[in-house]
């Protein structure tokens, strides 16, 4: 008997410690989530939180953007060669030409295009929810937009074009692995600096942000309330049990998850709290009204200044 | 009354048609230019931004609900740019580049255009003297790929600099070749490398000038000076100007990083960064430009005489329309 109490205590000590192990991970993924974001004070006295575009969500941008002006110079050229070949003319030789004076002004003017006009991104950014700001939270000028493409010649261009030459003896071999090398810290610049800045970002003074659109969806605690929802009243005790985080837990169960999920959740908050699934009981009208209900009282504990940021959160 | 709705709630209900009718109105904003809204959105934008600002704040502090937060971040930010934003249409931004920001940027660069000029110009005359005393020199500034070399016979090379029969598959092939030349990837090189205190920027235009200077004392010295100079300079004015210019727009960013004054040092480099990117812009544009004159005019004109007139011609505009004082216009 007093074996298997003890069996039950070192597994009870386990799942906390696996908990707080977690939390641990969740709050220095938030603390670095925390660190992207750059206050922006507007003459109203606001503060806006920018978010610092992730490097990998810059570079995701960029290749969606260069597969566009691939795709674009290949289907422009393709097109030429075969109109003029129809007409009787040196159909590939014009089409070669004319492929050429594309790639120079897609190479110059893409990105400054779509930079200057009204969403201040490239399509591949605005696909990723990206767009360029200026650092000091002024006007986004056309200088800085055509500085900050010029020197994708250097980071982009200049590295491509190594990458493709040729080198015919062990000598031109090392200068070419050098000034890879070279070229190597322009390209990866973006990952040893805080706020993931380019080169151009430097010299222009931009940034590029994250700030996708986001619907406005309904408000949870404003549907309808179910038939059973008024079945479910809380105690302080039972509202106590949770934090903000799981607050956010439970809305993103609720606005996205399968019903299973759902019944799942229902049963684990069930289980904390101590209450006996009914048979009748409705798990989504459960949920909804734990939400709500929770939501108020961390709410109004938030009025009085006092954040309980998760469930180990006890004061 | 009914213990699901709470304050944050409330909050929402009395100001979520605002929200959304800023919504609208930014996103057709964004969607077809400011000139599509109507008189009544301009004159509701401005309440009902600072309207969703404050809310913003006040959410912050009372409500819970991820989503109507992560809402109203966006939809503020979006409304800022838009509200903070620039408001000229790009015909605008494009007439007031030519007609005053390039220039304006050009004739303020002087000093860094005459040391990228010293560096083009020094080089090529180094090598055009070096060149033109002994031969064997022409060998160590290029490499040996070039047919027109000093072991050229004087037919050969004459042959080079005229062209006796044109159509337009070959001249579009010229002008397509020119704008991916030496010349034009060393000029935008130059700018790109300036930040590293201007150096890289120096060596790729001396050595620029080296290559043209052993080149043309080759043909000097087989007695096609008076020739080889129309060839070169009827749109090598306009090339040469903005390789020139890209360099001084290298040596720009350079000397801010070298030289910061009393700003920081990122303060200054994005202080001139602007201002360089102006120039280099031109420069762009003057390549463009020369590819023009290079692939079809020097194709079409074989007279000496024409030639000439050309190159000086652009010269004196370029000059002129950088240099020739302007009236500032204070009311922009």
């Amino acid at each position: 008997m007093a074996r298997r109490k003890g069996k039950k205590d070192s597994q009870a000590i386990e799942a906390r410690r696996e908990a707080l192990r977690r939390r641990d991970m969740r709050v220095k993924e938030q603390e670095r989530q925390a660190r992207r974001i750059r206050p922006l004070v507007t003459p109203e006295g606001a503060a806006l939180n920018l978010r610092v575009a992730t490097a990998s969500e810059r570079a995701g941008a960029f290749l969606l953007d260069f597969s566009i002006l691939v795709i674009t110079v290949i289907a422009f050229s393709w097109l030429v060669a075969i109109v003029f070949s129809e007409m009787g003319f040196r159909g590939w030789q014009i089409a070669g030409s004319i492929a050429a004076v594309v790639v120079f002004l897609l190479r110059v003017f893409y990105f400054t295009f779509f930079e200057i006009g009204r969403k201040a991104a490239t399509p591949g950014k605005r696909a990723l929810g990206l767009r360029v700001a200026a650092r000091n939270g002024g006007r986004l000028t056309a200088n800085a937009v055509l500085a900050r493409n010029f020197m994708r010649e250097l980071e982009v261009f200049l590295p491509l074009t190594l990458l493709v030459m040729g080198s015919e003896d062990a000598v031109g071999a090392w200068t070419r692995l050098l000034a890879l090398v070279w070229a190597a810290t322009f390209v990866l610049f973006p990952l040893f600096n805080s706020e993931k800045l380019r080169v151009g970002d430097l010299i222009a003074g931009t940034m590029v942000i994250h700030a996708p659109r986001v619907k406005l969806k309904k408000d949870i605690t404003s549907a309808e309330p179910l038939a059973t929802a008024g079945n479910h009243t809380f105690t302080h005790e039972e509202l106590d049990a949770y934090g903000i985080h799981e607050l956010h837990v439970l809305e993103d169960v609720l606005r996205q998850s399968t019903s299973e999920i759902k019944a799942k959740v229902a049963d684990r908050i069930r289980n904390k709290i101590g209450r006996e699934a009914s048979p009748t009981s409705d798990d989504l009208a459960f949920l909804e009204a734990y939400y709500a209900a929770l939501r108020a009282r961390l709410e109004q504990r938030m009025l009085f200044g006092d954040r309980k940021a998760d469930k180990f959160d006890t004061r | 009354m009914n213990d699901r709705v709470m304050k944050s709630y409330r909050f929402r209900e009395e100001r979520e048609a605002d929200w959304q009718a800023l919504d609208r109105i930014v996103t057709r904003a964004e969607k077809r230019g400011v000139k599509r809204l109507s008189d009544e959105d301009m004159l509701a934008l401005p309440r009902l931004y600072r309207q969703a600002v404050s809310s913003l704040s006040m959410a912050r502090s009372i409500s819970l609900d991820q989503n109507l937060l992560a809402y109203l971040e966006t939809l503020c930010a979006r409304a800022y740019f838009f509200v903070y934003g620039t408001r000229a249409s790009m015909g605008a931004r494009i007439a007031q580049y030519f007609r005053r920001d390039w220039p304006d940027a050009v004739s303020r660069a002087v000093l860094p255009t005459l040391l990228a000029a010293l560096c083009l110009f020094g080089g090529g005359l180094l090598a055009f003297i070096l060149t033109l005393q002994d031969p064997e020199w022409f060998w160590t500034f290029n490499s040996g790929w070039d047919s027109r070399n000093p072991d050229a016979g004087y037919d050969y090379l004459r042959s080079t600099l005229y062209t006796e029969e044109t159509n337009i598959a070959d001249m579009l092939g010229a002008f397509a070749a020119q704008l991916f030349s030496h010349n034009s990837t060393i000029a935008v090189t130059a700018f790109a490398l300036g930040f590293c205190l201007g150096i890289p920027t120096t060596i790729l235009l001396i050595y620029n000038g080296l290559s043209i200077g052993s080149f043309m004392a080759v043909f000097f010295s087989k007695g096609l000076g008076a020739e080889l100079t129309g060839w070169l300079f009827i749109h090598g004015v306009t090339e040469l100007f903005a390789i020139v210019l890209a360099g001084a727009a290298g040596f720009m960013i350079g000397g801010a990083v070298a030289f910061p004054g009393k700003k920081t040092r990122i303060q200054s480099l994005r202080d001139t960064g602007n201002q360089a990117a102006l120039v280099i812009m031109g420069a762009v544009i003057m390549l463009f430009l020369a590819a023009l004159l290079e692939g079809f005019g020097r194709q079409l004109i074989n007279n000496d005489m024409t030639r000439y007139t050309i190159a000086i011609g652009t010269l004196i505009f370029w000059l002129a329309y950088f240099y020739w004082p302007r009236r500032t216009d204070e009311a922009v």
